[in-house]
């Protein structure tokens, strides 16, 4: 409440005179709405983006008949499902069958409140905001459990089921490795996390203790997809064995706030990932913090940054989910507590005695030179494969729709 | 534990292989065919609605009788003597008066046999194929029409050498019977 005190008088100063029950009203209400608003029109463009993305990497065109390249697409699909009938079947808990979706909603709505966009742009800077994300998140499991068990279907149950046990099986490890930034930094306030990784991209917790943090950072992306139920770790809504999972009997309106759940959760354990290892809202380069825009002045960029590396890691959930077959539950559950938990266990001990140990308090030697070439070649490295994939897809494409550009045009 | 390395090593590495592949197939140019505004040129001699040109028919059966599944139903009487003499199109002359004409494509299996045996070619396969309808009876198609426009002069004479006068004129039918069975 501090932090958004303090930007709204940064933004308005009449607002330190105006009487104390409008200036909370306002600090309360505006993240919020701002907050509700940002994450309710966010699922149209991912829902978009993925559908264009799985296009794309099958080689197919995509949704392109609603509005200019099919951007109206999604909207059109939300009011289509906000005015369906919502059926509730003679035999579900119709109690539960209600509040469950609204749980998954608030277990992926709630963490929005301690991410930091910048600065002071934060709704609150708790001081147990990583432990804040972690407890708030879970809460949608509990939703995800009671609609497998309102929907009186045993496929529904064995969904609801499968997710309890991932989440179980995967919380360990998550948060584990959630320790390790919060063991580098001292405190667990998303904002101090934010802060401690400042100073250009070299200082981000990624490239920190060189070979040991990007492991971390795979080992807490694959245990965050396996969290958000993501594939190839889909396995409570397995299209193919489960009919649909935990949401088989919700239809309309219920059924879209599923979606909308899943896609705000897969955007907070991207957020929640930039902030523990990619430096939040900070920029690649300390230049590039603040836009001088003529006739305005300086206008600070971390919200753009945040958004643009969260965006990246939804990118790369998407790539792996048209790159991966889903993983048996067995295998599931070898890849949690035996490759993951280990690796997050040596790493928690390895980082704790690293930190007390005075000479590498603050990462190895050749830290600040392993984050930048590390970078470029990476960078380079994504451009020589889209080039040569222009290249490839140029030829292929004249080799293949030949006959197509002859074709009949009525 | 050498083992455990080397599986866990070889489960990211065979996943960074294949998000390799899909990242070539992000920028492949799609093969979608967009169907009902672009179509695939159809290959030569594919067999799709039957057509006839009712002016160069002679009303000799052979294609009725061709059919293995009788689609194609003819009713044929001589043409009253009086009447003018035409001809076909490949100078065969028309003896027989075609009253009726109906090839139902709803029984038509598309064998094509029935174009073979065509003195005059004038039965024929077109690479027309979108002639779904909602009603069944709309595949009959009768092709006997009573203002057909037919020639009137030997086509081998005016090749001969004549003056090439205007080949067809207004219609010249009997007006025998009407052209539904």
């Amino acid at each position: 409440m501090d932090a958004t005190y303090e930007y709204l008088v940064w933004l308005l100063p009449a607002a330190a005179e105006w009487p104390s029950w409008l200036v909370v009203a306002l600090i309360t209400a505006l993240p919020a709405l701002a907050c509700f608003t940002f994450m309710s029109l966010g699922p149209l463009i991912y829902v978009y983006a993925e559908r264009k993305i799985s296009a794309f990497m099958q080689d197919r065109i995509g949704p392109n008949r609603v509005g200019p390249i099919g951007l109206l697409q999604t909207l059109a699909d939300t009011i289509k499902l906000l005015f369906k009938e919502a059926i509730f079947p003679k035999k579900v808990d119709r109690k539960l069958f209600v509040i469950a979706p609204i749980l998954v909603n608030v277990g992926a709505f709630m963490p929005f409140l301690v991410i930091p966009w910048g600065g002071r742009l934060q709704p609150a800077d708790l001081n147990v905001g990583v432990f804040y994300v972690v407890a708030i998140a879970s809460l949608s499991t509990v939703g995800l459990i009671m609609a497998g068990w309102a929907s009186n279907n045993k496929y529904s149950l064995f969904g609801g089921m499968r997710s309890a046990a991932q989440i179980v099986s995967y919380e360990i490890p998550a948060m584990m490795i959630l320790l390790v930034p919060v063991m580098i930094v001292g405190s667990l306030s998303l904002q101090d996390i934010t802060m401690a990784q400042h100073g250009g991209l070299q200082n981000w917790f990624l490239f920190r203790y060189f070979p040991i943090m990007p492991v971390a950072f795979v080992v807490f992306f694959v245990a965050g997809l396996a969290e958000v139920n993501r594939a190839p770790f889909d396995i409570p809504e397995a299209e193919s064995e489960l009919v649909g999972g935990f949401h088989t009997e919700y239809s309309g309106f219920f059924f879209a706030m599923f979606f909308m759940a899943e896609y705000t959760e897969m955007f907070v354990l991207s957020a929640t990932a930039t902030v523990l290892f990619l430096g939040g809202y900070l920029a690649p380069h300390p230049v590039l913090q603040l836009l001088y825009l003529p006739f305005v002045g300086a206008v600070p960029m971390g919200w753009f940054w945040l958004w643009f590396k969260a965006w990246s890691l939804v990118f790369v959930m998407m790539w792996l989910r048209w790159t991966l077959p889903r993983s048996r539950v067995d295998q599931l559950m070898h890849i949690a507590w035996k490759v993951l938990l280990p690796i997050a266990l040596v790493l928690v001990v390895v980082v704790g005695g690293l930190v007390l140990w005075p000479a590498t308090a603050n990462g190895f030697v050749w830290d600040r030179w392993v984050g930048w070439p590390l970078t470029l070649g990476l960078v380079g490295f994504l451009l020589y494969v889209m080039v040569r994939a222009l290249q490839w897809s140029r030829r292929r494409a004249q080799e293949l729709a030949a006959p197509a550009r002859q074709a009949v045009t009525p | 534990m050498r083992r455990w390395f080397q599986d866990v090593w070889e489960g990211f590495f065979t996943v960074l292989v294949g998000m390799r592949i899909t990242w070539r197939h992000l920028f492949t140019y799609p093969v979608t065919l967009q169907y009902p505004t672009v179509k695939w040129p159809l290959p030569p001699r594919s067999r799709m609605r039957l057509f006839m040109k009712f002016e160069d028919c002679i009303g000799c059966g052979q294609c009725v009788r061709a059919c293995p599944v009788d689609c194609i139903s003819l009713k044929a009487e001589k043409r009253p003597a009086d009447a003018p003499p035409i001809w076909a199109a490949n100078g065969q002359a028309i003896k027989l008066h075609v009253a009726v004409f109906d090839i139902d494509m709803s029984l038509c299996c598309y064998c094509n046999l029935c174009t073979y045996p065509c003195p005059t070619n004038c039965i024929y396969m077109t690479p027309e194929y979108e002639f779904a309808t909602s009603d069944l009876t709309q595949h009959l198609y009768r092709f006997a029409k009573k203002d057909a426009q037919f020639i009137l002069e030997d086509p081998k004479k005016k090749a001969a050498g004549q003056a090439p006068a205007e080949a067809t004129a207004p219609p010249a039918t009997p007006p025998a019977k009407p052209a539904g069975a």
